[in-house]
């Protein structure tokens, strides 16, 4: 078992952040675990701009905005990098194992900052009646397929929520000339970034039904046609006001959910609902010395904002860490 | 055209049972799957329950197949390296007249060779089953109840058919069957032509449209659908026992079940219908199910279900349908196998094996039967100590490709080996796409891996099978993809 003093699980722009921010409030050995083949995170695949407008002034696409922390990281004295590796357990001692091709490694840290960023909620979550074809998609899976494989998922496309992932896929596709057929909001206004409706939506003529959901996913082996329909205040459909819409894609885009089975495991109160760790102070867990940043902490709108979020995290492990000496 | 002395229409859990059974003797075997994929038919979505043969009618097909295949099943997995968990069954009651059923229930089981049946009362079910009910009075405990997934079962019985010499031909859709004078059968297939001294029909859903083709038509398969519902893995011990209502007329009810793989499941419906392909779930469905399951199981919550899935039982009539059929020399129908289908395989297998003898098929045993299969290696269900052996040994089990299950490149590699060719195929074998994010994080890896290993183009990915391709143009002819298996992609 190596030991280190901190350990940082999860490289995207949170686990970045976090690194530099230790790193310059004085923390010399950091260890920084990523399951992914890059470091980056989810940014890899956001080649859309918005990033950076208030962290740097500048407006960047994710993969832009990324490469300002890698190459604050990449070969910085007491950063470590170790990419491909997978954390499988973490316990209240703060010992981790992960495992990577060829190794599998154990390491006691002073402190941990888990940076696990989120996953999509999925059709399955929100009980979508009828059958399971190909077609259905969760935005981000949609989002890599197109960005990083050169893949089309569909060409003609009904958009599940209306938050900024499922607006930007929306664009996306229109982009690569798939027909949007309808983006299908259960509330009564878009969630997400008003820029998002603006640059996504309304420039490309998408027409939006607010107040709807769909009721039922049609199509033997692959999608075919999706039912709509109106709900009421209380979300209730109103089966009266239904229709359907031919198409042979449906994106999910319904919400995020924090990634924080690990420190589940490891005993960390978590709160049932949100899937984010218990906190009375930001980025703390009630396990002294486990910290929390990033989307795994609760969910942001801007990568501006989780930078933010972990660059606090990182002074706090590192004020903790001195604490200890 | 390839001659064969038995050709078993339809890969499921009957048809690989068979064929593993008969594998024993010097004879040459061919299934014939007209899916992509073995056990995409009924089988996929069978409960993965193995009876122990209470509910069924005294002297009938179905009650002393059930008990001996109960039997059967727990030798034949250790041989074939397949996990079967002994959970145990309770059939519950709320009130008295329910109670004195199942001493009625009892007493019909025991005849039929049911062992170690026993009432219970409250005092017990409190102990031994916290969540369940309090308005529940009594139960009766079958202990050899256990659970197995069906799908490897098929998958496992396959191979070790395969390796015992029997041909597997997916994409093989039987469509006319011409008996040849005193010689057997001609079997006209998508894919050519199969001569055959016997045919057994194990096709399932179409077994009744198989059987016509030989002018035997005097069942029908009429589908009952059975819509099943999901829980969280974390609710894995929300119960110790599997857990069943009073039986219906046509259905066992809706139950709250434990699965091999960890998840509780709930359900399911019994809905008879026309289609044979329709596999829709609904709301109505998953009210049901729900508040049924909450009758047995207070404490489980709607917002616990994380999958659902729709099944069609093959029913036809009250019992199995397996006979040798006079106006067809040579043919063997296997029909209507519904529940208690999945626990009397390897007993229909032995059945299938005796009416072949009695019809004139010598049975030479082999000098060399390879009896046993490994069991392979999911990093998910060992300690990490062997994980961490494994990792030393072949790398390939520390590339993680999906994060949920744990479930590492080697292992995908290895399902492809032994025969998956779809996503769904990677995901029954390996639980890769089965977890939390539903293949959300790992599809792109897998779809590399998996046309790396097969040649196909992405475009030529399905979920399973022709028709469910999952995306529908290449654009990358300005992206340099790097291949799945290259030096940049291993560092």
């Amino acid at each position: 078992m190596t030991e280190r003093d901190l350990v940082i699980v999860g490289a995207g722009p949170a686990g970045m952040a976090a690194a530099i921010s230790a790193r310059e409030s004085g923390v010399s050995d950091i260890l920084l675990l990523e399951r992914d083949q890059h470091l980056g995170g989810i940014l890899n695949q956001c080649v859309h701009t918005g990033f950076g407008i208030e962290y740097f002034k500048e407006v960047l696409t994710g993969p832009e905005y990324s490469s300002r922390f890698i190459e604050k990281i990449e070969g910085a004295p007491g950063i470590e990098v170790s990419l491909r590796s997978f954390v499988v357990k973490l316990t209240k001692e703060k010992i981790l194992t992960y495992i990577k091709p060829g190794i599998m490694g154990l390491v006691r840290a002073k402190a941990v900052i888990m940076a696990t960023g989120c996953r999509e909620k999925t059709r399955e979550m929100v009980h979508i009646a009828g059958t399971r074809p190909s077609g259905i998609f969760s935005a981000g899976l949609a989002q890599k397929l197109i960005n990083i494989e050169g893949l089309l998922p569909g060409k003609e496309v009904v958009v599940v929520g209306s938050g900024d992932i499922g607006l930007i896929m929306a664009r996306r596709f229109t982009l690569e000339g798939a027909k949007i057929k309808a983006v299908i909001e259960i509330q009564g206004k878009s969630r997400g970034l008003i820029r998002n409706v603006a640059q996504c939506i309304e420039d490309f003529d998408i027409p939006v039904y607010f107040g709807h959901k769909i009721s039922r996913i049609h199509g033997a082996n692959r999608v075919e046609k999706v039912s709509v329909v109106k709900v009421d205040e209380n979300f209730r459909e109103i089966p009266s006001q239904g229709f359907e819409i031919e198409c042979d894609t449906v994106l999910m885009s319904v919400g995020l959910i924090p990634e924080n089975e690990l420190i589940e495991m490891a005993g960390v109160e978590i709160d049932k609902k949100t899937n984010s760790p218990v906190s009375r102070e930001v980025n703390k867990t009630s396990i002294p010395g486990i910290f929390c940043c990033g989307n795994s902490f609760k969910i942001y709108d801007l990568a501006d904002w989780v930078s933010k979020d972990a660059a606090l995290a990182g002074t706090m492990a590192a004020e903790y860490i001195r604490g200890l000496k | 055209m390839h001659s064969y002395d038995v050709v078993i229409i339809g890969g499921g859990v009957i048809g690989t049972s068979i064929a593993r059974e008969l594998s024993r003797h010097k004879l040459k075997i061919a299934i014939l799957e007209k899916e992509e994929e073995l056990a995409f038919g009924v089988s996929k979505s069978n409960s993965g329950i193995i009876h122990p043969g209470t509910q069924n009618p005294v002297n009938s097909l179905k009650g002393r197949l059930c008990v001996q295949g109960n039997a059967l099943t727990r030798k034949m997995s250790k041989e074939l390296g397949i996990d079967f968990k002994e959970v145990g069954e309770l059939i519950v009651a709320f009130n008295e007249e329910e109670r004195l059923k199942l001493v009625g229930l009892k007493d019909e089981a025991e005849t039929l060779g049911v062992p170690r049946l026993k009432m219970v009362d409250s005092s017990w079910l409190e102990r031994n089953e916290p969540n369940l009910s309090r308005e529940v009075v009594a139960a009766l405990y079958a202990p050899t109840a256990g659970i197995i997934s069906p799908y490897r079962w098929a998958y496992d019985l396959a191979e070790n058919a395969v390796k015992n010499g029997v041909e597997i031909h997916e994409l093989t859709k039987a469509q006319k069957v011409s008996p040849v004078d005193g010689e057997g059968f001609e079997v006209y297939t998508s894919r050519g032509e199969y001569k055959a001294r016997f045919v057994i029909n194990a096709a399932g859903l179409f077994a009744d449209e198989v059987s016509r083709m030989v002018g035997v038509d005097d069942f029908k398969i009429r589908p009952r659908k059975g819509e099943e519902f999901l829980l969280d893995k974390k609710k894995e011990n929300i119960t110790n026992h599997l857990i069943f209502p009073l039986p219906s007329k046509n259905s066992k009810g809706v139950l709250v079940i434990k699965t091999s793989d960890g998840n509780p499941m709930i359900g399911p419906t019994a809905e008879d219908v026309d289609s044979k392909v329709d596999l829709s779930t609904s709301d109505q469905g998953f009210k049901k199910v729900l508040s049924s399951a909450q009758r047995l199981v207070p404490s489980i919550n709607g917002d616990d279900v994380i999958a659902y899935f729709a099944g069609l039982r093959p029913a036809s009539g009250e019992d199995f349908i397996i006979k040798h059929e006079a106006k067809a020399p040579g043919f063997i129908n296997v029909a209507g196998i519904q529940s208690p289908g999945l626990t009397a395989a390897p007993a229909i297998a032995l059945l299938v094996s005796d009416i072949l003898k009695s019809n004139g098929l010598s049975l030479k045993r082999k000098l060399f039967f390879h009896r046993h299969r490994k069991k392979e290696i999911h990093l998910f269900s060992i300690p990490l100590e062997e994980t961490k052996r494994l990792i030393n040994k072949d790398p390939g089990y520390g590339d993680i490709i999906c994060r949920c299950e744990m479930v590492s490149a080697k292992e995908v590699r290895n399902s492809i080996e032994r025969g998956a060719r779809t996503l769904d195929g990677i995901k029954f074998r390996t639980r890769a796409q089965a977890g939390r994010c539903h293949g959300s994080f790992c599809t792109t890896r897998l779809m590399k891996i998996l046309q790396e290993e097969t040649g196909k183009r992405p475009t030529e990915v399905t979920k399973r099978g022709k028709g469910s391709e999952i995306v529908k143009e290449e654009r990358s002819s300005d992206v340099i993809a790097r291949p799945e298996g290259s030096k940049q992609s291993q560092l």
